[in-house]
């Protein structure tokens, strides 16, 4: 787990306003500026492609980031985190075909939706632990699926379901405007996630995912903070499924198999456990990378006889990359990040700071 | 999926029998049924309890590798054409080293981490496995029955019940494996020291047991009986990428029974796969895929360390 690395000097806070702002110093107001200079010019200067992965990026960053509030912080392992998303999706989806529900009301009731299934989700992980929690989250994640596609063949939609543009008084999102909708949707979870990891809940999630018997000892509800953890992200993860069946236009089980959770749990641990700027740069990662590696097999010769099997490469180097990750760089892409930065920190010296940083 | 056409029935009955051995039929059939998608998930199941009771290392990759043992009679049949004993027997060996090398170059490297990281490395193999088979073999249907040309009559029971000679064949090798596992747990020098490395690994390793070659040899076992499940069904029912589906649903079998008991997976075998062929004839087909995964929810809540399985720290592993 990661400590912020150390201030090059102190900078003295005397008011509380100043204490709790997030961005306390200069050099932070004017790397935010930039930054938000940099998303809004973007959609205007990238071709439609760059903007979709974007908008994917923003949408894979909701899943990521809250799947990190529960494994990363909370430390209760979820592999059934596709069937999260599905049950939003799906929740939108039926809403939306059925009673021809506008977005503001399938928002909600997706939130409500992942609020009652991480509830759902997170009963085992009171009398279970490790592998066991995991391989109930996977079952969880089957039944889900089931159901899905129950409704989808008995419903007659055996190929998905089509959802129209979510349309507010006539206005309708196009591709900027999803851009913006996902890049507000991303900024609001990621507040939400700070927000609550500096405050009790998240000082008792920690404690929990350290030990357990501890943080009871301390006064911790520990049953209430894990369920806690789980309908909070959760129900994170259902809106991330509702806004990806806008998006999509489309709902359909084949979305969401095992290899969506497989890939979310990817991005965590290649993005950094226990970080939620590892939470960002693994689903930045994760998404970007199949088309990375489509982009490089272009590149070689005889490019025209692989791209049969462009599917195939994908996946084998998904695993090679997820393995090389697991075993060399357990803190992920975070810890190359925290170890550039104390390189240029300390630079001409080589030597490591005596606190804060890792390793 | 042709494997999850064992729950349906297939069932010609000649339009003299009467409607009363009909029903006989069919319920003979079931049970035929039943037992041969229980000895399915307890070939594949015991696989998990091996690798798990060593070492306590949940191998998700274990449905991946079951298929590459598959596959690999594929490469050998062409290799060593016109002789299927032959071919055989290669695939089986080539498993059994390729469960060695998972182990010496992947996951002793993943020892005394965490359960995640572990669990996520198989996971990870297993995309890895699954991305080279179909890069080699491509994603389509194979049959390994026509490479080996053998063929797969349809064998007659009493009472009009049919089964296929290799599900009769798997039925029997499930039997044989369970045998040989338990003599060589029970009386095997090798077998007992996987007993002592699974029971105290420390103490194991200080009476000079070699903890690496103890857990070398379970993985390589466990991958060779889950290629003998993957190699006879993809001779009774042809093979394609998806089979490792039939890997993960066996889970919920070994998990019903007890993660660390092969009695319990050979129980749990029958009872997950008995739900799942009732449900699917008496409920909704739809219902194969999720079946397994009910059963295994349901032991979680009433006995999560499954009906013979040790009750251990559930977070021990």
């Amino acid at each position: 787990m990661f400590r912020p690395p150390p201030r090059a000097s102190g900078y003295l806070h005397t008011n509380y306003g100043e204490d709790l702002s997030l961005f306390r110093t200069r050099t932070e107001r004017v790397s935010l500026a930039i930054f938000l200079v940099i998303v809004a010019s973007f959609p205007f200067l990238a071709s439609p492609f760059a903007l979709d992965l974007a908008c994917q990026v923003f949408l894979a960053s909701i899943g990521a980031l809250s799947l990190m509030l529960l494994t990363g912080y909370a430390g209760q392992i979820s592999l059934g985190h596709a069937g999260l998303i599905a049950a939003g999706a799906f929740t939108t989806g039926i809403l939306a075909r059925e009673i021809a529900a506008p977005f503001w009301i399938t928002l909600p009731a997706s939130a409500l939706t992942g609020i009652v299934l991480g509830f759902v989700f997170g009963l085992p992980s009171l009398r279970l632990r490790g592998l066991y929690l995991a391989v109930s989250t996977l079952a969880l994640h089957f039944v889900v699926i089931y159901l899905g596609g129950e409704y989808e063949t008995k419903r007659g939609f055996s190929t998905g379901i089509v959802i129209d543009p979510p349309s507010l008084a006539g206005f309708k999102l196009g591709g900027r405007g999803w851009y913006f909708v996902l890049f507000v949707a991303a900024v609001a979870s990621l507040l939400i996630c700070i927000n609550l990891l500096r405050s009790r809940s998240g000082r008792a999630w920690g404690a929990i995912r350290v030990r357990e018997t501890v943080a009871e000892a301390l006064g911790i509800n520990v049953a209430r903070y894990k369920l806690l953890a789980f309908v909070i992200s959760s129900s994170m993860t259902s809106v991330a499924g509702c806004l990806f069946a806008y998006y999509r236009g489309f709902v359909s089980v084949e979305a969401f198999d095992l290899f969506l959770s497989i890939q979310y749990v990817a991005m965590i641990i290649i993005g950094g456990i226990g970080s939620l700027l590892g939470a960002l740069l693994g689903a930045m990662f994760v998404t970007v990378f199949p088309y990375l590696i489509e982009a490089l097999l272009r590149l070689l010769p005889n490019a025209q006889k692989l791209a049969g099997d462009i599917f195939a490469v994908n996946y084998a180097a998904f695993g090679v990359v997820m393995i090389l990750f697991l075993a060399f760089e357990p803190l992920g892409l975070v810890g190359i990040w925290r170890r550039l930065q104390n390189y240029f920190l300390l630079w001409p010296f080589r030597y490591k700071p005596l606190a804060g940083a890792r390793k | 999926m042709s494997w999850s056409r064992l729950g349906r029935l297939t069932l010609r009955a000649p339009s003299t029998t009467s409607r009363f051995q009909l029903a006989r039929t069919i319920r003979l059939q079931l049970a035929v049924n039943i037992l041969v998608l229980g000895s399915i998930y307890a070939l594949i199941a015991c696989g998990y309890v091996l690798i798990y009771r060593v070492s306590r290392v949940l191998n998700l990759a274990h449905g991946e590798l079951m298929m590459l043992g598959a596959y690999l009679v594929l490469a050998t049949a062409s290799l060593f054409n016109g002789h299927p004993g032959i071919a055989l027997a290669a695939a089986i060996l080539l498993s059994l080293l390729t469960g060695a090398i998972v182990y010496i170059f992947l996951m002793r490297k993943m020892t005394g981490e965490m359960v995640l990281a572990a669990i996520l490395t198989t996971v990870a193999l297993g995309i890895l496995v699954r991305g080279i088979v179909i890069l080699i073999w491509s994603a389509q249907q194979q049959y390994p029955a026509q490479a080996l040309d053998v063929s797969n009559p349809s064998l007659v029971l009493f009472g009009g019940a049919r089964i296929s000679m290799w599900s009769a064949v798997l039925v029997a090798t499930t039997i044989a494996v369970y045998g040989a596992l338990f003599i060589f747990l029970r009386f095997g020098r090798w077998g007992m020291r996987m007993r002592a490395a699974g029971q105290n690994p420390l103490l194991a390793a200080q009476r000079g047991i070699n903890l690496h070659g103890v857990y070398a040899l379970a993985w390589s076992l466990s991958t060779l009986t889950g290629a003998l499940a993957g190699i006879l069904m993809a001779l009774d029912s042809g093979l394609t990428s998806s089979m490792p589906v039939i890997g993960l649903k066996a889970f919920p079998a070994a998990l019903v029974g007890g993660l660390d008991s092969f009695a319990g997976a050979l129980v749990g075998g029958l009872i997950v796969a008995g739900a799942e062929v009732l449900l699917i004839y008496y409920v909704d087909p739809l219902l194969s895929d999720v079946v397994p995964f009910l059963a295994l929810i349901a032991m979680l809540i009433v006995r999560p360390w499954g009906v013979f399985g040790t009750r251990e720290d559930l977070d021990r592993v």
